[in-house]
């Protein structure tokens, strides 16, 4: 097996291209599918402050990676959602990439900072593990990067996220959600610009892509996310591309080509005005934001202590003294 | 003898007859293609390389992710 652009010995190949790649032509094609994906969406500017969400895993890792390459000026936030020892070694991944790199990781201590964890918040509050971290997830990265003063929030979905969600939301006719599925969402009333760089790469191309660099990340898989639809739909996909190689792409990119702005006046009916959350601030519909409800069926508490919730972790310190 | 072959998530460690290609031995085990990445030392295997007796591979699934 041959590399296409050069002909030496090919270490992955990429059926929905056609195409066999080595190790550089390999590194060459994902910094050129992430500058596109970029390009073509308006994802960032040169010179934008960006901060990147990491989890430890294969995406995050790649995607800060590959933005640092490309020339991008990127701090790391992780979120530490106390999910046993699968917390302590994701954290560990992701303080072990920007301790080597000499990057600036800032970090979120769910359990000491809001006193609730995702294994026992998500039963008090009667929420799906996967929906109750979505939620913290997200919360905390807008907190973040708003309170940080960063321009744009990147996170690490790839092509297989994108397919995934979008098969979801087609099987069950979701027509708002499917109006909002767009690789970058802009901006608004104290929302953040968050951004996709990697859906023009598989996950199967992200995991290579940090093999092949030398990235450690965590390999094992959630012990929450064990048998949830997410990973159902992606089996299926693959099952799919297995015999139609190329079919993930067309299906979410043609989605976004000719279909996604037929449902885009749906979502825009449905955003209601939004206000400051009336115990955090955040922007809300409701008087209290889902998070802080979340927090109070969990049995935490939301802070009031004009402290944000991501502090700059200290790196090259143990995980237990990390942070001051 | 055969080709050690490391699996994860559960963790896990086979003994395959070879020689065999990566895309025969991910058939044998009835693995997607587009749902593993071949690791050997390093670096990666491609789909057409002949695995011997005296290879070590580990099969590393890429999938993950929770839904939101």
């Amino acid at each position: 097996m041959k590399c296409v652009t050069c002909k030496g010995p090919a270490v992955i190949d990429i059926r929905r291209h056609n195409a066999n790649f080595c190790v550089d032509h390999f590194f060459e094609l994902c910094r050129r599918q992430v500058m596109k994906a970029i390009d073509d969406h308006s994802m960032i500017a040169k010179g934008e402050k960006v901060l990147v969400a990491v989890s430890g895993g294969k995406d995050s890792l790649a995607v800060w990676d590959l933005l640092l390459d490309l020339g991008y000026e990127a701090d790391g936030l992780y979120i530490g959602l106390g999910i046993g020892e699968y917390s302590d070694t994701s954290g560990d991944h992701a303080r072990a990439f920007a301790t080597e790199r000499g990057l600036t990781l800032l970090e979120v201590d769910v359990p000491g900072r809001f006193g609730y964890d995702i294994p026992s918040g998500s039963r008090a509050a009667r929420r799906a593990p996967c929906s109750a971290c979505g939620l913290s997830k997200r919360h905390l990265f807008d907190e973040a990067a708003i309170q940080g003063g960063y321009d744009v929030l990147v996170t690490g979905h790839n092509l297989d996220d994108e397919a995934a969600v979008l098969f979801g939301n087609t099987l069950h006719w979701q027509t708002d959600f499917l109006g909002r599925q767009h690789p970058v969402l802009p901006a608004r009333d104290g929302f953040p610009r968050k951004v996709k760089p990697l859906v023009r790469l598989t996950e199967r191309e992200t995991a290579a892509y940090c093999v092949l660099r030398g990235i450690d990340y965590l390999v094992d898989e959630c012990p929450m996310a064990a048998g949830n639809k997410h990973i159902s739909y992606k089996l299926a996909l693959n099952d799919i591309e297995k015999m139609s190689p190329g079919a993930k792409h067309s299906f979410y990119f043609g989605f976004l080509d000719r279909a996604a702005a037929l449902f885009e006046p749906e979502a825009e009916a449905d955003r209601e005005e939004l206000h400051p959350c009336a115990s955090c601030g955040a922007p809300t519909t409701a008087e209290t934001c889902a998070f802080c409800r979340l927090v109070d069926r969990a049995g935490g508490e939301v802070p009031h202590d004009d402290q944000p919730s991501a502090v700059p972790v200290v790196l090259g310190t143990t995980r237990a003294g990390a942070k001051q | 003898m055969g080709v050690k072959v490391l699996l994860r998530n559960p963790r896990r460690e086979l003994e395959i007859p070879g020689p065999i290609t990566v895309v025969n031995l991910l058939a044998k085990l009835d693995l997607n293609r587009e749902a593993v990445i071949v690791i050997q030392g390093d670096t990666l295997v491609a789909g057409d390389a002949s695995l011997s007796d005296d290879d070590s591979i580990e099969i590393r699934p890429v999938i993950s992710g929770g839904a939101e």
